[in-house]
């Protein structure tokens, strides 16, 4: 094909479940390309000199590189050349929010559509795992140093798979018992199939990686007891477990759960398969999700799949000022969830038995821009008004889990109790130890925990070396 | 990580104690705190408080009753089968110095709980009373035990099969408070009725008392807020702020509704379970 012809193509859509049927399974929602769209996508991409693409990507993965060998069809190869910058290819390819990082500076994009550069990573990497042919990268020899991982999210994965690589003895520490961090706990089957963060863990421990499932660290095991056990450096990637609540009347009545625990119940528990597994979810009939972010969309689209008649998403901004990705929203409303946009709730009224029937809520405007860019939303007065609804989620955000930093002496925190640790490197007030990931940030997306990781890794490489 | 049962008795009619492997818990864990149990791969996530540990032999005691689904498996277990999961130690330990007399009072199943916390008072120099109490004599757990590491010992039944006739806060107002024994700190555990009674006897006296919540969990890390409860009008985590609080603070109306939440589904799990055991020899 010529560059005539490929400048022609058009990006290619995402096979996906229909709408109406998807929003009463739990199955996953884009199905994925074929081979032969792959290459086609593939051919799409006109190989820039200086590809801007990369510099988009929290991990610097040589996407022009890799999809040049998707178009040869060498999708094993494409697998390799991901896996140099990146352990878990079909994980980011289904989570990466690549509108705002590596497609939204492709250069197709200015005058068409950017190279669906996501989809061909999770095609890939799809691809290699269906073929059961995952390389296992070059191991240098052993440096008898010991690493400890505090949590098994994307930043405490990262780490262990770059470490692993550089000949380290890395043990992960994770409190649940299963590891994976909020790609377990937190992000929905329907997102990112559970089976598929198994084997990139599955991976890592074939790589050498040990995982040390239900050990809370500052609880069985501070971070001093880790360095007296021998461990050379440690690596706090312990995520925002820490869930708010906007503090307003009724928030503690029966059917109101945080996005922590509704997510949890359902994707870690698997509360959704109740009761062939034992713990129970509230499948409620009428549901209120309050938030505007990717996991206010979860839990949203998780209450429809429960079974909910209406699930309405509250949110006190407009649909501009959303934080959510695109995708996610346009999905969210595509199977049926109702935006209440420019709404609050105020407080929660509950009937003799403790359990939530109503929500008032009150209209809001938008305002002057406030700290962060957007624009305020100003109560309207006197527009009160009452949702019915007889379950409730919260999902307005996490904090920061106090468990690692209040059993650390020395390790410096920020006043909202997030760990101070340096961009570059990740290097906290601690010698030895570093964090990343949104314990150091508070809540952001997959990749930028990724990508924490990868500079704490060569960071903790360094220093253990010249210890 | 797995944990294998090295002992198992049955203390009454629905109450059991299982010892567990679990030597790097054995060695930490403080009186006050639990651990979080999961039998199986399809298993809930349940707190269960730690009655008594032995770092030596690496070793940690939980008694439980049979109440749901999880408890009613968990009962089933035999010497030498494994849980999934054991986890812990989790929850703060309870704060323990010598203030003077401290009535340690254990309701039912909570008497395992407040078991350890009777021990670390008294080896804090503290005079102990402990008052132990159930619906009738076959209830009462760990008497033996709880005489060991008290001073002194009252027995109280709601039907009087045994000691004193009536409920531990009527105990507690009418045998020790009543009689003029000057009380400094009280720490009761048990059903939340039975705390809230124990509450309302020592507030009208004011004499500070704690007690230990056991609301629904489900990681036990602070990260869901499944098991948050209004402590003096404050939303706190009883896995992370807690289990213990003033109990003159706590919002026990509120924590009765959240323990409710399940019921339903509670008694559709166990129905479940049971189905599933005559069928296929359960799971």
């Amino acid at each position: 094909m010529d560059m005539k012809e490929r400048m022609k193509l058009p990006r290619h859509p995402m096979p996906e479940q229909d709408p109406k049927v998807r929003a009463r399974n739990f199955d996953e929602v884009p199905l994925g390309y074929t081979p032969e769209t792959a290459k086609e996508e593939a051919l799409r991409c006109i190989q820039c000199k200086k590809p801007t693409c990369i510099e988009g990507c929290p991990v610097e993965i040589d996407i022009p590189g890799f999809i040049k060998l998707v178009a040869e069809g060498d999708f094993l190869g494409a697998a390799r050349k991901i896996k140099e910058k990146n352990a878990l290819p079909a994980i980011c390819g289904r989570v990466c929010p690549q509108e705002d990082q590596c497609e939204v500076l492709c250069v197709r994009g200015k005058k068409g559509e950017p190279v669906a550069i996501g989809r061909l990573e999770r095609f890939v990497a799809d691809y290699e795992r269906k073929q059961g042919e995952v390389s296992i990268p070059e191991i240098s020899s052993s440096t008898g140093k010991k690493i400890a991982i505090v949590g098994s999210g994307p930043a405490g994965l990262t780490v262990a798979g770059d470490l692993i690589k550089l000949g380290h003895e890395v043990t992960i520490f994770e409190a649940l018992h299963k590891p994976g961090g909020v790609l377990v706990y937190g992000i929905p089957e329907f997102r990112l199939p559970k089976a598929i963060v198994a084997s990139e863990i599955d991976y890592l421990k074939k790589i050498g990686v040990k995982v040390e499932t239900s050990n809370v660290i500052g609880k069985i095991s501070t971070i001093d007891e880790l360095f007296e056990e021998g461990y050379d450096a440690v690596f706090l990637g312990t995520g925002a477990g820490l869930p708010t609540f906007m503090n307003i009347p009724g928030e503690n009545l029966d059917g109101i759960y945080s996005a922590n625990e509704y997510l949890t119940r359902s994707n870690l528990m698997k509360a959704y398969l109740f009761p062939e597994y034992d713990t129970p979810i509230v499948k409620g009939k009428n549901v209120a999700v309050i938030g505007g972010g990717n996991v206010a969309m979860d839990s949203a689209r998780t209450a429809l799949r429960l079974g909910a008649d209406n699930v309405y998403l509250v949110y006190r901004r407009s649909r501009k000022e959303m934080p959510a990705r695109a995708e996610e929203a346009h999905h969210a409303e595509e199977e049926g969830i109702q935006f209440h946009l420019l709404t609050a709730p105020t407080s929660y009224i509950g009937n003799e038995k403790g359990w939530v029937i109503g929500m008032e809520c009150l209209r809001m405007e938008l305002g002057e821009p406030d700290a962060s860019g957007r624009r305020r939303p100003v109560p309207i007065k006197g527009s009160e008004y009452v949702i019915d609804v007889d379950t409730v989620v919260v999902a307005i955000g996490t904090g920061a889990n106090p468990l690692i930093q209040s059993t650390t002496p020395g390790l410096d925190t920020n006043k909202r109790g997030y760990i101070i640790a340096d961009e570059e490197a990740g290097q906290t007030s601690r010698e030895g130890v570093y964090a990343g990931g949104d314990i150091v940030t508070g809540s952001a997306t997959v990749i930028l925990a990724m990508g924490a990781g990868r500079k704490a890794a060569t960071a903790i490489h360094k220093y253990v070396m010249n210890k | 990580m797995a944990a294998k049962v090295l002992e198992k008795e049955q203390l009454s009619e629905n109450v059991f104690k299982l010892v567990f492997e679990a030597k790097k818990i054995a060695k930490k864990r403080k009186p006050g705190q639990f651990v979080v149990i999961r039998i199986h791969e399809e298993g809930e996530r349940i707190p269960l408080t730690i009655a008594d540990a032995d770092p030596e032999k690496g070793t940690v005691t939980v008694i439980f009753q049979t109440v749901g689904k999880t408890t009613t498996h968990l009962s089933g277990l035999d010497v030498g089968d494994e849980i999934l999961d054991l986890v812990g130690p989790m929850g703060k330990p309870t704060h323990i110095e010598k203030v003077g007399t401290v009535v340690c009072i254990g309701g039912g199943v909570g008497v395992p709980c407040v078991y350890p916390i009777a021990r670390g008072m008294r080896e804090a120099g503290n005079h102990v009373i402990a008052i132990v109490g159930a619906r009738n004599k076959d209830l009462i757990l760990m008497e033996d035990e709880m005489k060991a590491v008290s001073n002194e010992l009252l027995i109280a039944t709601d039907d009087g099969s045994y000691g004193f006739h009536g409920f531990v806060s009527q105990a507690l107002e009418e045998e020790c408070i009543k009689k003029g024994k000057k009380i400094d700190h009280v720490v009761a555990v048990g059903p939340v009725p039975m705390m809230m009674a124990v509450c309302n006897t020592t507030k009208k006296y004011n004499i500070p008392t704690i007690v230990s919540l056991n609301s629904i969990m489900v990681d036990a890390t602070g990260m869901c807020g499944a098991c948050r409860v209004s402590v003096g009008g404050k939303t706190r985590f009883a896995c992370v702020d807690g289990p213990e609080f003033d109990g003159h603070e706590v919002d026990f109306k509120q924590l009765i509704d959240r323990q409710r939440i399940y019921l339903d589904e509670e008694k559709q799990s166990m129905d479940h379970y049971c189905s599933c055991k005559q069928g296929k020899g359960g799971k």
